[in-house]
């Protein structure tokens, strides 16, 4: 099998990506959680420092796997009040780009808009960075990085669901 | 307007609700609060070089926090003395000199007016002595801690923070050179709340059962062994709440939750555990058992009147926050750690820090859920115009973490000032 049997065309990355944005706005976590790898990783770095190591930095979130499970363990929890009842989301994502293919390094650019009862709407606005494997001919997370734009979350407030 | 009632004998405690609702209530904390007491402005440590800044702001007024090229801390208003503009548009950096860009003001890092373009067409008697970047009237430091005040005949600082001292040395206790450091990265959030229930929050152990319960379940499902509370307790753990005059306020709790410095849980792993035995080891060599104990067995989350929290628990967190409005207010939270920390002994603790605090924790966001939820039923303020705040008032000796002693004592020394 040559090279070019095996890379991976933007419009199965496009496709993947739009599926993992519709399980995340439709709540379906544990969907989701079947797309990721099993060391993989969540990180949204703190505003001032987005180019940086969560073991040296202070992030927003810096999750492994089992911290990503505990994450949603505790948002399909009614008790998650940030999230209960969970916020509507919707995400656009564009500009999508393959920086790398091997290890499978894809970048996107995100608009989520964010809505909740008796709370003015809120957009999240930046880029992702996704560290990709195939597995068995699928493709899986193996690392998920928003990196927001704002300067510092300020009205954005907080990162309570799956950014 | 009576904004506190507190009748110790009838164990009578309220706080009008008006005091977070009101615009002019607001407008009058900032002269009567913030342009008296000592506020925070930054650590040492965030400022390593000479020419280093920061800027941020503070009581609503634009400063750069920065060091001299003597090395000296300075805080500047960060204004030019021309007309007005920021001298200063980056957040941070490292300056030789700052440059007005409107008409080119040039001030170095003591302030000193350094250049003025097109001097000569100023009349005779133009003094750019005279024109130096203001300073707030008084600066000062406690243990790295920066703190500005704008009254120029406060207290000064340790006669300010009296009993709070103690609690700050117990948090850099934790660095075997008396040295801690903040680490890079900032968490800066919006609160659609009175930053006053912030302050109640950052310390009332009443609400973690009903408010975290998903942060507490989080830590047993990850093994960490949670104790049935004591008779008449809520918690896992025996905890006091003290009141250290000047408004300071702090709980005193016996940890449970695992700590950097130094107590292992399972969340973090194995592999690290040797390396918080390490730890451990070198805090009782240095401190002798008695005060290692004391250190690392025990959390805190102290409130410096006004607008400072530090927590120091799952991780050490700096918490500072300016209001915005009557029902708004913006936070800016670090986190804090020895300065020789190891590499995995800092992976830990920043990784601690992300299991309960910031906006993408799995506690703070439950918290500034609950504040904006008060916020909102605040509305009714003129209808129910009191929040009763009188849990432990009957009781003789000690307060728990769980009653309201701390939350009171900053309310008193709010009342105090404000009625002044």
């Amino acid at each position: 099998m040559g090279q070019a049997d095996v890379a991976v065309t933007r419009g199965e990355i496009e496709d993947f990506l739009f599926e993992e944005a519709a399980l995340l706005d439709a709540w379906k976590l544990d969907e989701w959680l079947a797309l990721l790898t099993e060391d993989a990783f969540y990180r949204v770095p703190s505003n001032d420092r987005p180019e940086a190591d969560p073991r040296a930095t202070l992030f927003t979130i810096a999750d492994d796997i089992a911290r990503i499970r505990s994450r949603v363990t505790r948002l399909k929890d009614r008790n998650a009040h940030a999230e209960f009842p969970p916020s509507r989301t919707r995400r656009l994502i564009t500009n999508i780009r393959i920086t790398g293919q091997n290890p499978l390094r894809v970048e996107a650019n995100f608009v989520v808009y964010r809505y909740r009862s008796n709370d003015d709407s809120r957009q999240y606005v930046g880029r992702y960075r996704y560290l990709l494997r195939k597995d068995r001919g699928k493709l899986k997370i193996a690392g998920r990085e928003a990196i927001l734009d704002a300067m510092e979350l300020a009205s954005l407030g907080l990162v309570s669901f799956i950014l | 307007m009576q904004l506190v009632v507190n009748q110790p004998h009838a164990f009578r405690f309220e706080v009008n609700r008006a005091a977070l609702v009101e615009p002019a209530i607001h407008e009058l904390e900032q002269r009567r609060i913030y342009e008296r007491c000592w506020i925070y402005v930054g650590h040492e440590s965030e400022l390593a070089a000479p020419g280093d800044f920061k800027t941020r702001t503070i009581c609503g007024r634009p400063v750069i926090f920065t060091r001299n090229g003597k090395g000296e801390i300075r805080v500047f208003l960060n204004t030019c003395r021309h007309r007005g503009s920021l001298v200063c548009r980056s957040r941070e950096g490292n300056a030789e000199r700052y440059t007005c860009f409107y008409h080119g003001w040039t001030y170095d890092r003591d302030g000193a007016l350094y250049a003025v373009p097109g001097q000569s067409a100023y009349p005779p008697g133009f003094d750019k002595a005279a024109f130096s970047l203001k300073e707030p009237p008084r600066v000062d430091a406690y243990r790295g801690f920066v703190f500005l005040n704008f009254d120029a005949n406060a207290v000064s600082l340790d006669e300010y923070l009296g009993q709070a001292r103690e609690y700050i040395d117990l948090v850099i206790d934790q660095s075997p050179s008396g040295e801690m450091q903040v680490i890079q990265g900032t968490q800066e959030y919006d609160i659609r709340a009175n930053w006053k229930l912030l302050v109640e929050n950052s310390f009332d152990d009443y609400h973690l059962l009903s408010t975290h319960s998903t942060w507490l379940d989080y830590l047993k499902n990850s093994g960490v062994e949670m104790k049935r509370p004591e008779k008449g307790e809520m918690l896992p753990s025996h905890g006091a709440g003290k009141d250290l005059g000047n408004g300071h306020a702090t709980t005193d709790n016996v940890n449970f939750r695992g700590r950097p410095v130094a107590r292992w849980i399972p969340i973090y792993g194995e592999a690290a555990r040797p390396e918080l035995e390490k730890i451990r080891a070198e805090l009782v060599a240095r401190l002798g058992e008695a005060r290692a104990r004391r250190v690392a067995d025990t959390n805190r989350n102290l409130i410096v009147f006004p607008n400072l929290v530090i927590a120091d628990g799952s991780s050490v967190t700096i918490r500072t926050f300016q209001p915005l409005a009557a029902d708004r207010m913006r936070v800016t939270a670090w986190a804090l750690g020895p300065k020789e920390e190891s590499a995995t002994a800092r992976a830990v603790r920043l990784d601690s820090f992300l299991t309960f605090y910031g906006p993408g924790g799995f506690a703070t966001p439950d918290d500034i859920a609950a504040l904006e939820s008060v916020q909102q039923g605040l509305a009714s303020y003129r209808e129910i115009p009191w929040s009763v705040m009188s849990r432990g008032m009957a009781k003789e000796g000690e307060q728990l973490n769980t009653d309201e002693l701390h939350l009171r004592a900053f309310w008193i020394q709010w009342d105090k000032l404000m009625s002044q």
